[in-house]
């Protein structure tokens, strides 16, 4: 029979360092899945999901277990992401004429006939990580939380653990961002 | 072009192409390499880092309010009757006004 969560988690709490892996193998895939949508290049997901990891490891004593390990599994892994957007946010301006082919195209049609451009084409994908791309990293983090992954804002505070009226604000303020640069890419793109 | 339009599609776009959740192989080693290679953190090292920091701000600050003190006093004129008007203000009459006693 194999060991419960909470007998791997006590037993690495003992010393154990070698229980700690079927919990890795248990929710790498989850915490994959939250860095590629911060991180672009594989080699920096692998990067941070290590991190996420190795933090969960140092920090194990701190779990208290009144939630479960998951949630506060995932808490550590979106503020790893966070702060790597943090560090790798230059105030770069994307410059949206320098966008490929496929993607003016899909812009095009668009613009033509806003049914006609699929959501689930691949440049709609990439045109949509251009854009994240740009914003702040507060901004992209609440736009991704909120609006991409449908979390409410309660779930946002406690995964980022700011207050909830800062979320709030972010909020606000990220769409505000949004709007502006989507705003300038139809300047330059069109005008 | 309708800006709010574009935002909704683009955000159904990424709504629709979830990442993907698998891991490269033995990646589960790799992190255990990781955990077991890294130090540990010394937490004497975490309290002695900032200490030693903290400390030579003090000495920073002595140093500082030593000089200014030591300034202040050689530009101070010399009062060679400090200890008759100490006198004189501490034992002053009880109605008399403080710049009298001065």
């Amino acid at each position: 029979m194999e060991p419960t969560e909470a007998e791997l988690i006590s037993a690495v709490l003992k010393g154990d360092a070698a229980s700690f892996e079927p919990l890795v193998t248990k929710y790498q895939g989850r915490v994959f899945a939250t860095a590629r949508r911060y991180a672009r290049r594989e080699s920096e997901v692998e990067d941070i999901v290590q991190e996420v990891f190795i933090k969960a490891y140092q920090k194990l004593p701190s779990f208290r277990g009144d939630a479960p390990f998951e949630h506060w599994l995932m808490r550590m892994a979106v503020r790893t992401c966070y702060d790597f957007l943090r560090s790798h946010h230059r105030n770069r301006e994307t410059a949206f004429t320098e966008l490929t082919e496929p993607e003016t195209d899909w812009l095009d049609r668009f613009v033509a006939e806003p049914e006609s451009a699929s959501e689930d084409a691949d440049a709609a994908r990439l045109l949509i990580e251009k854009v994240l791309s740009a914003l702040s990293p507060p901004a992209r983090l609440v736009i991704t939380l909120l609006e991409i992954e449908e979390r409410s804002v309660k779930e946002i505070a406690e995964l980022t653990g700011w207050p909830v009226p800062v979320v709030k604000v972010r909020a606000f303020r990220a769409r505000a961002e949004m709007r502006k640069i989507l705003s300038r890419m139809a300047k330059e793109k069109y005008l | 072009m309708n800006e709010n339009e574009l935002r909704a599609k683009l955000i159904a776009a990424a709504k629709s192409n979830p990442p993907g959740d698998h891991a490269p192989y033995a990646f589960e080693k790799r992190v255990m390499n990781a955990i077991a290679t890294r130090p540990v953190p010394d937490v004497w090292d975490l309290w002695a880092g900032p200490m030693w920091r903290a400390a030579l701000s003090c000495v920073a600050v002595t140093v500082l309010c030593g000089v200014w003190s030591f300034a202040a006093h050689r530009q101070a004129p010399s009062d060679d009757n400090f200890s008759q008007d100490f006198e004189a203000m501490v034992f002053a009459p009880p109605g008399q006004q403080n710049g009298d006693a001065w």
